[in-house]
């Protein structure tokens, strides 16, 4: 199984996502932002970072990548693809999610571990977690505080697709929401990272699960 | 503008001016002369520091490569290094302190980029006068959001540091950075241009701009009211450029395509080419013309001096340059061919094609050097008075503690590092808020440990008890996490050398660290020099800023000052001599900064640090914590509010309580471990002095007669958030 991790100029992320994608035994697959090609990988994780330096608005410019006529091809007909942090960012910039990140309620970024609970565990990055499991997870960013509009936040709710919710809120997210889901629930949004909880040497292994779910995930389709 | 007035301007004193037309044989012209100022002056020439930093021992076992280049380099195991530098940026920060703080990020990680190392740590080392300045606290703001903006966006963790507050600071606020690269033992590039003439010289990076002319020399100066007008004197960072030139640069090097790698700092291009040049015993020609320019209109010696952020000069072969530039534009990086390397041993500005500048390589390397007479302050007689009979013991010791952990010298640092990315890079062990950082290195079971260590109040009370205490400070610091010091990098602040007070600080401090780094085998591999912090009110404390780097053989085996356990005993090492001289008590609860503090023992501090790091090595300890500013209590207080477990301690019988509890004494650290392992602890400890003062648990903090405080009350005065009181204003992303 191959999971790609595309690499934006400012991307500063994709290397602790490719090691956590090895740590969790699948083959890591550098996507490079030029290329319109995703070298058939089964999964795409959009690491975090300040892509093209976050200049205009974070994600803003990556949309725009070549990369990201086929990831959005690959998403549109329901291939697992996973934002995290600035990658959330560049997802909800392409409408592949809905909603926006605004700036932290506090105004200033924010860099600790906060607790979170996993809400949806139908997503192919989060099956192996149990529903209402509590994590602890690293949330750095400076733009993270989840908001959408009524309609959609309704919706959201309704259709289980918040994927992961702050017990510790640490930016004025609406609804506490840390991660959603698309309507076909195999593109995923997430603030914190997990990739840098999925080292027993660092401590904690609470990040694994969601590249050991989407290889699960991919391994049943085969 | 006459002549006279036209060096003064930049910097150059007539004595120099004569020495410039003695090397050269006739007068300079503008271009030459701004060669001079730049790379004569304290920040690059090291005019007034070079005689006392000769003091410092450079040798170590380990050592790769010592003082004199980008970095300094030192080997770990297993075939990998570390290369690291401290540099301050106190002069541009002072004026504009966001993008001061977050180019002085930006330089010292192309310094360790140079050495051809991926940067992987980035600490800080901060003062600031008190907050109860409103441009105090403009400062602080802006020059914790600049480091963040910066280390945020280039993906390099900030890991730790350190920030104090004092008066003597207020105006020249100090700004010092260090980063921390890994490389392959083999692969340590040097910033020689290697003989050969033909070899090409490329620049890659950024657009050059006019930003931050006469950088140099502004950052030897005085800072005075005139000084707000040095705005335009200050570089712009753009961390995202920053992130493109590391990942290009090590690219370049791993497909073997570079003889010589240089950053750009301070004096630019001139700066670059001509250390390249002497140290390489080769001439360089630069041609203004090819450097790809920001604005319209520069003059050539503005593009060869300008300190415009995020470029690297390389020496190329002519065959091989072509791939360079391809890939700098994979990398969305501005790159072009210079100049050439030449024998003619001198530093060639072109502009078109016709020569508009030509210095000796070697001249501009090689500053006057001024030695000056040492003359002990007068001062030291009446700050060094106390008499404890004239401090009154606090009525009520709670409120004392509580008092002392609210104080911004001692309250937590977390509403600081929470503005850093600490953890990207996915390495970092122990993150901040222990006594030193802990990193991994993947692939292999080896950390290495550093942090950052200064008090100027002691040095300003005794220089060299002071710069010995520093070092010792930070020995214990990486001790007590379990790591193995190495060697060290500083960042010398300090007063105008041309004052005496100032300058016997500087030699005296020098001295109290060479004799500390001789003592504990850690050898100086880099270092930076910043004088003339200065205002119309004075100088700053003396503080020469230490970062010391070491080795643990298993990050997993490391030690943390949260207490971990109930019932645990608490064992204090060391030889426990607590003194008010200098401490932070007889500043915060009784307004007083004076004393003579006692003379570090070195031999002592050696062997408690050690004594402690073998028992962590050994799996005995998990949980350590020295004792600093605060003394006993504030220690205690820190381990139970980080663990979120009380402790009960009694006093050790004799003298003053507030001594005991609040005193300062170097060379102590208190541990805890299981009742069942004392035994194992005590044996590990071998002829090391040490008492069992307590127990762990509960969730009160309680020394028996004097203290008895619950953990809530201990924690909502020490977490206290230091930029409560201003907004947080809006501006720069990232």
């Amino acid at each position: 199984m191959r999971i790609g991790v595309t690499v934006f100029p400012g991307s500063n992320c994709d290397r602790d996502a490719l090691y956590a994608v090895e740590r969790a035994g699948a083959t890591p697959v550098e996507l490079w932002h030029a290329d319109a090609d995703l070298k058939g990988v089964d999964a795409v994780v959009v690491p975090g970072g300040f892509s093209y330096g976050d200049y205009l608005r974070p994600g803003a410019i990556a949309r725009f990548a070549k990369v990201m006529g086929p990831l959005e091809d690959f998403a549109r007909s329901g291939g697992p693809v996973l934002g995290v942090c600035n990658g959330f960012q560049v997802l909800l910039e392409a409408h592949l999610l809905p909603g926006a990140l605004l700036r932290n309620a506090s105004m200033r970024f924010v860099s600790r571990r906060v607790r979170a609970r996993v809400e949806a565990n139908d997503t192919p990055w989060t099956s192996l977690y149990e529903r209402g499991e509590e994590l602890t997870l690293p949330v750095a960013h400076n733009e993270g505080s989840y908001f959408a509009d009524e309609r959609t936040l309704r919706g959201l709710e309704e259709e289980g697709r918040v994927v992961l919710r702050y017990v510790e809120n640490p930016n004025g997210s609406v609804n506490d929401i840390a991660g959603i889901c698309d309507e076909g629930r195999s593109v995923v949004g997430l603030m914190p990272h997990p990739e840098r909880v999925s080292d027993p040497a660092l401590g904690s292994e609470a990040g694994l699960k969601v590249f050991e779910s989407v290889l699960r995930f991919a391994g049943a389709k085969v | 503008m006459n002549l006279q007035e036209t060096y003064t301007s930049l910097g150059l004193s007539d004595l120099e001016y004569d020495r410039i037309l003695e090397l050269l044989g006739r007068a300079p012209n503008y271009l030459e002369l701004s060669l001079f100022s730049v790379m004569w002056s304290e920040h690059c020439g090291y005019k007034n520091s070079r005689p006392l930093l000769g003091r410092f021992p450079k040798e170590g076992a380990r050592v790769l490569q010592g003082p004199g280049e980008n970095a300094g380099v030192i080997e770990v195991g297993e075939g990998w290094a570390l290369a690291f530098k401290m540099e301050s940026h106190n002069h541009p920060s002072a004026v504009e302190p966001y993008e001061g703080a977050a180019t002085g990020v930006g330089g010292i990680i192309r310094d360790v980029l140079a050495m051809g190392a991926r940067p992987v740590a980035l600490l800080n080392s901060l003062r600031f006068g008190p907050l109860e300045s409103e441009r105090n606290r403009y400062l602080f703001r802006e020059v914790v959001r600049g480091i963040g903006g910066y280390g945020n966006a280039v993906g390099v963790p900030t890991v730790g540091g350190e920030v104090e507050f004092a008066p003597a600071y207020s105006g020249n606020p100090l700004v010092n950075a260090m980063c921390v690269g890994l490389i392959r033992s083999d692969d340590v590039v040097r910033a020689r241009a290697e003989v050969g003439e033909g070899n090409l010289v490329v620049l890659f990076g950024s657009k050059t701009g006019r930003d931050g002319i006469h950088g140099a020399t502004f950052a030897s100066d005085e800072l005075n009211e005139g000084s707000e007008e040095k705005r335009p004197n200050v570089q712009v960072g753009d961390p995202f450029a920053g992130k493109m030139l590391i990942e290009c640069s090590l690219k370049l090097l791993e497909r073997g395509l570079l003889v010589a790698l240089q950053d750009l700092g301070a004096a630019g291009i001139a700066s670059s080419a001509s250390e390249m040049a002497a140290k390489g015993g080769v001439g360089i020609e630069i041609d203004a013309g090819l450097v790809p320019l920001r604005e319209a209109g520069m003059e050539p010696w503005e593009v060869v001096i300008s300190e415009s952020q995020e470029r690297m000069l390389a020496v190329v072969e002519p065959e091989k340059a072509d791939e360079v530039l391809k890939i700098a534009e994979r990398y969305e990086l501005v790159a072009a061919i210079v100049g050439r390397v030449a024998d003619h041993g001198e530093l060639r500005v072109l502009h078109e094609g016709e020569q508009i500048g030509s210095v000796p390589a070697e001249h501009l390397a090689d500053a006057p050097v001024y030695e000056r007479d040492l003359v002990e302050p007068a001062y030291f007689e009446e700050a060094r008075k106390l008499d404890l009979s004239e401090i009154p013991r606090p009525e009520d010791y709670e409120t004392a503690l509580l008092t002392m952990l609210a104080h911004p010298n001692l309250c937590s640092r977390r509403s600081v590092y929470e503005q850093y990315d600490s953890e990207v890079g996915a390495d970092t062990v122990v993150r901040p808020g222990a006594d030193a950082a802990v990193m991994r290195i993947k692939g292999t079971k080896i950390g290495f440990a550093v942090a950052t260590d200064c008090r100027g109040r002691h040095c300003y009370l005794d220089p060299r008890g002071g710069g010995a205490a520093a070092v010792a400070e930070a020995y214990r610091n990486l001790s007590c996490v379990g790591a193995e010091p190495v060697a060290l990098t500083d960042c010398l602040n300090f007063g105008s050398p041309e004052k005496p007070d100032a300058y016997y600080q500087l030699a005296e401090c020098v001295e109290g660290m060479a004799q500390a780094c001789e003592v504990f085998g850690t050898p100086v591999v880099s270092g930076n020099v910043s004088l003339y912090n200065e205002t119309e009110l004075g100088a700053i404390f003396p503080t020469p800023t230490v970062g010391m780097v070491g080795v643990l053989e298993d990050a997993g085996r490391h030690a943390k000052p949260g207490l971990q356990r109930e019932g645990d005993a608490l064992v204090l090492v060391g030889d426990f001599r607590p003194s008010l001289a200098g401490s932070e008590y007889l500043e915060i609860v009784h307004g007083r900064i004076s004393g003579a503090p006692r003379k570090p023992d070195l031999q002592v501090e050696k062997a408690v640090s050690d004594a402690v790091r073998e028992a962590i090595a050994a799996g005995i300890v998990e949980t350590a914590h020295d004792l600093s500013g605060g003394g006993l209590a504030v220690a205690l207080a820190e381990m139970a509010i980080s663990g979120g477990i009380g402790a009960e301690a009694r006093l050790l019988p004799g003298g003053r309580q507030d001594v005991a509890l609040f005193g300062e004494a170097g060379g102590c650290i208190l541990v805890a471990v299981p009742e069942g392992r004392l035994g194992e602890l005590e044996e590990a400890l071998g002829g090391v002095r040490h008492s069992a003062i307590g127990r762990t648990g509960g969730d009160r903090l309680v020394v028996a007669g004097l203290l008895d405080v619950g953990l809530d009350e201990l924690r909502t005065a020490h977490e206290r958030d230091l930029f409560e009181r201003h907004a947080p204003e809006g501006g720069h992303f990232g």
